[in-house]
């Protein structure tokens, strides 16, 4: 029984796993070698060209959506790491309360923050409606349809997926063992680079992965506050699933993009260092 | 030590204005619940009421909606914390065959896009004639929400003492007693993190459920279908009212972890 | 906890071998689906079958009926059958999407009434046979009091399978505080002193319709080599950087706040903000408009169509029609209503009577005849057209 122990505690993960994340996969990867349309139906013809004009198509967007997607995780990085090593180590007793002060926003639905958004960032609104008033900024200047805001919004959209994994990492950090560092070090910020920071990375690896995938797919920031030229990868995979009924193209490109983002995160790991990305990615 | 005061101070307002900053489209979305309104659009201040709260169960549909969303969330967060912290705690805890499969895949549900795994699990329910309802939607959110507790839940667990349980055992506990009383209590911070996780993920979805729906409609899909036409405030009010519930949670819980020390 | 989701073995196994079935379904393609359009004893023949079962399901786009659901329930006392409202339909492709699946396996829907918008969905709906032939016998009020326009679509000649539930007219709004000239041609919107401000729709229907219009090409006659043109047009509007944003429904919020100036707009959006007393103004180009409609249809495998014929028909009654249109306030296919605007706002007080009185002179709501004649149709386009269409737009909106 005690060898049987794991096995079991892992069966219901498996099976749920194993038929509704695998079993679809499989099917979308066959109807990826497909051609055909809607009316006339698919068929199998184990055509790697969808693979290679999907590409060639769209690869513009592709590349942007790469490079707003990495950029947005370094802003979560950059901005959320500072948070994390905060409450972790100086959060005390109200430590779960931060988190879930962190948290909160995201129980009310996303369209709600985002229209809020909308409206906050509004070319003549509250914000900059004021600041153009008092003359602080050029009466054409908006924020609303341009790469900023589709970047600011996925940083904003994702950032508590970059904050728990690297607060949880900090966290089992032993402030002695920070204490030390501090004794060892003539600066806070050595101590900081030397001893903490390495220890946070398999955190910050975490955090990486939970946050550059969505956002390097997300069709919705794009949609409500990007405007010409901003138009995303996932935004492409919806248009050629559910209004051109693409099957074949929109699978071919989301294996794609599934594949673009494992090389990513695979190269990523390795310049970290970590023997075991997916050892290190489940912690 | 001057220098590390100021810097701890510095940290703990740069902290609070990044939770003021997630938090500032909420103040929009609270203020526009009390705007009274007149025509269908709710973008420009007319004045202030609170007749949205007395009306708040007015449309049908959105209440319906909201309760929706608020089961599906909990059922989803009850089946994702169980089976997940069981996962978690195999791979955090045993060595066994297949556990490489494994991770690889808990890591490819979080490297699916929700567009991909929307449409590919519909097609799944359509080809198994499985109809489309509340519970297709319950099994997209478990299938989402699974690594993110299975990953807390075992970064948690492979930091625990094993010496504690091997005590609790040497001292006559059986396996599941040993879980209850040691073990879980241990791994309790990871499990509530991910059961918060959970749950807002589950609330707050949108694109994999539209697929998966059928006919069911949840808080989001509804307000999505609404954004056309103009937003009700009584989706404010309510969003309002999670928010606050929320807030009060967290003041309790501040207060509680006081009392515990 | 739900007692379905244990999974005993035997379930598992089931699963899986249907998952199985699914896979060798997929990998050895999904047949396709063109159906012939059924003879004429067919119908006749389907419908003598049907009975009434005293209930239906009908799925709807959001706001699209009043709150309290009066023409439901008069409907209801009138005829007795109970009702199911549910508005699930939030757009056209998206509909589609996760019909298509349901549909080409057999199943039902669940609905038996649905309401979609003429262009490419629709068309796959009928071409796929997804859409039960009506019988006329049984659509009295929408015979006598269905405009002629509503009755001569070229979607769907003869009405043979849908019947409009509302229309609309896609033009142009701008915003008077940041406008000060009378916006009267299409050219506006490729006008470089409105760089960075103009907002375009998203759906290549709507912006091809707009970019032929402007190059005084009809689109209901288009051809290919017109939509490469439309495109030529559309890309140089691009690359000279007046659009600011293709929209899907945003526009109207964008447009009063003043984000954009002037933009494609569709009428009953534009009407509401007016009615707000918010800065906007609608205007049919002179060159032309589009006109689209939003259409009842009974999807294949409802359970109750006799039922559905039955309310589809109700909606047509005049008193019935208006109650819906004073909500929704877009075009209504019954012409009387506007009379019945009208006098019900001689009998109202206040608020109210001002906002009746605007409805029934608005050529928002009632296009006079010389706005009619500017309107045109989407291109009506068979599957092999829609490849070709479909990129030469996307290309542009979404690049």
């Amino acid at each position: 029984m005690r060898r049987l122990t794991p096995y079991l505690l892992a069966l219901p993960s498996w099976m749920w796993l194993a038929i509704f994340l695998v079993v679809p996969m499989v099917a979308m990867a066959s109807v990826s070698l497909q051609t055909g349309n809607a009316i006339d139906g698919f068929a199998m013809t184990f055509s790697v060209s969808n693979y290679s004009d999907a590409l060639g198509r769209y690869s513009t967007q592709l590349v942007r959506s790469l490079l707003y997607g990495g950029l947005a995780t370094v802003a979560m990085l950059l901005i959320g790491y500072p948070v994390a090593y905060w409450i972790a180590f100086k959060g005390g007793r109200r430590k779960s309360m931060y988190l879930f002060l962190l948290l909160l926003p995201f129980f009310v639905s996303f369209v709600l923050r985002t229209i809020s958004w909308n409206f906050l960032l509004s070319d003549n609104g509250i914000l900059f409606g004021t600041l153009k008033d008092w003359g602080l900024l050029p009466a054409d200047f908006h924020v609303l349809a341009t790469t900023f805001a589709v970047v600011g919004g996925l940083t904003y959209n994702f950032l508590p997926f970059m904050i728990l994994p690297i607060y949880v990492a900090l966290e089992r950090v032993d402030p002695r063992v920070v204490e030390a560092a501090q004794d060892l070090y003539a600066t806070r910020a050595a101590a900081f680079r030397r001893v903490v920071l390495p220890l946070s990375l398999p955190g910050v690896f975490a955090g990486v992965l939970m946050t550059f995938v969505p956002t390097t797919a997300d069709p919705i920031n794009a949609q409500i506050l990007g405007g010409t030229g901003n138009t995303m990868i996932g935004n492409i995979i919806q248009t050629e699933y559910l209004t051109n009924l693409n099957y074949p193209t929109a699978s071919a490109l989301s294996f794609t993009l599934m594949a673009v983002l494992l090389v990513g995160i695979f190269i990523y790991a390795r310049a970290l260092g970590t023997e075991n990305v997916l050892e290190a990615a489940a912690r | 030590m001057r220098g590390i005061r100021t810097g701890d101070r510095l940290l703990h307002i740069y902290t609070w204005i990044v939770i003021v900053w997630l938090s500032s489209p909420i103040a929009v979305m609270i203020l526009f619940g009390f705007n009274d309104k007149k025509s269908k659009s709710n973008t420009t201040w007319q004045g202030f009421t609170l007749r949205w709260y007395t009306e708040l169960f007015d449309i049908p549909d959105l209440t319906v909606a909201l309760r929706n969303s608020l089961v599906i969330a909990l059922v989803t967060t009850v089946i994702t914390v169980v089976i997940g912290t069981m996962l978690g705690l195999a791979l955090g805890r045993h060595r066994f065959r297949g556990k490489g499969a494994t991770n690889f895949l808990v890591f490819a549900a979080i490297s699916t896009p929700e567009l991909v795994m929307g449409a590919s699990l519909l097609s799944l329910f359509v080809s198994g004639n499985v109809p489309r309802d509340a519970n297709t939607i319950i099994v997209a959110h478990v299938l989402f929400s699974l690594s993110f507790v299975v990953v807390t839940v075992r970064a948690r667990i492979v930091t625990l003492d094993p010496s504690l349980e091997e005590a609790a055992k040497d001292l006559g506990a059986t396996a599941w007693g040993t879980f209850r009383q040691v073990t879980l209590p241990s791994i309790m911070p990871g499990v509530m993190a991910g059961a918060m996780l959970s749950f807002a993920l589950s609330v707050d979805d949108y694109v994999v459920t539209s697929f998966v729906n059928g006919s069911t409609v949840t808080f989001p899909l509804w307000i999505v279908g609404a954004v056309k036409t103009g937003i009700p405030p009584q989706v404010n009010v309510m969003g309002t009212l999670i928010f606050g519930i929320g807030v009060l949670i967290a003041i309790a819980n501040a207060v509680a972890a006081r009392r515990r020390t | 906890m739900n007692p379905r989701l244990h999974l005993p073995r035997r379930e598992a196994f089931r699963i899986a071998g249907l998952s199985a079935a699914g896979l060798a379904l997929a990998a050895c393609g999904v047949q396709g689906q063109k159906a012939a359009p059924p003879k004429a004893d067919a119908v006749a023949d389907f419908w003598s079958k049907q009975t009434k079962h005293g209930k239906l399901v009908f799925a709807n786009w959001p706001e699209y009926m009043p709150e309290d659901k009066g023409p439901l329930e008069k409907f209801k006392s009138d005829t007795g059958i109970a009702y199911e409202y549910k508005e699930v339909i939030q757009e056209n492709a998206e509909f589609f999407g996760k019909a298509d699946p349901v549909l080409r396996a057999g199943q039902s829907l669940g609905y038996d009434i649905v309401v979609m918008t003429n262009g490419i969905q629709l068309q796959h709906m009928i071409e796929l046979g997804y859409a039960v032939p009506l019988d006329h016998s049984k659509l009295p009020n929408f015979q006598a009091n269905a405009g002629q326009k509503y009755k001569e679509r070229a979607y769907d000649p003869g009405n043979k399978y849908t019947i409009p539930y509302t229309s609309g007219v896609t033009g142009i709004a701008y915003n008077t505080d940041h406008v000060k000239d009378d916006i009267t041609s299409i050219e506006s919107l490729f006008d470089p002193k409105y760089k960075g401000r103009v907002g375009m729709m998203a759906d290549a229907q709507e912006i091809a319709n707009f970019g032929m219009i402007a190059l005084g090409i009809d689109p209901e006659k288009s051809t290919e080599a017109d939509w490469k043109k439309a495109g030529e047009k559309l890309k140089a509007q691009r690359d000279a950087g007046l659009v600011r944003k293709y929209y899907d429904q945003g526009y109207i919020d964008a447009v009063s706040k003043g984000d954009v100036w002037l933009t494609m707009a569709w009428s009953g959006d534009v009407f509401q903000r007016q009615l707000a007393g918010e800065p906007v103004k609608f205007v049919v180009p002179e060159e032309g408009g589009t006109i689209w409609t939003d259409n009842m249809l009974i999807p294949k495998g409802a359970a109750n169509p006799v039922d559905a014929l039955m309310l589809m028909d109700y909606l047509y009654q005049p008193a019935v029609a208006a109650e819906l249109d004073e909500f929704i306030q877009f075009v209504t296919p019954v012409p009387a209503v506007q009379d019945l605007l009208r006098e019900k706002a001689k009998t109202a007080k206040g608020e109210d009577k001002k906002a009746l009185e605007e409805m029934a002179d608005s050529p928002l709501m009632f296009p006079g005849e010389a706005d009619y004649a500017k309107l045109r149709s989407y291109t009506p386009l068979n599957n092999k057209q829609q490849q070709v269409f479909n990129p030469i737009f996307q290309s542009i909106t979404q690049a």
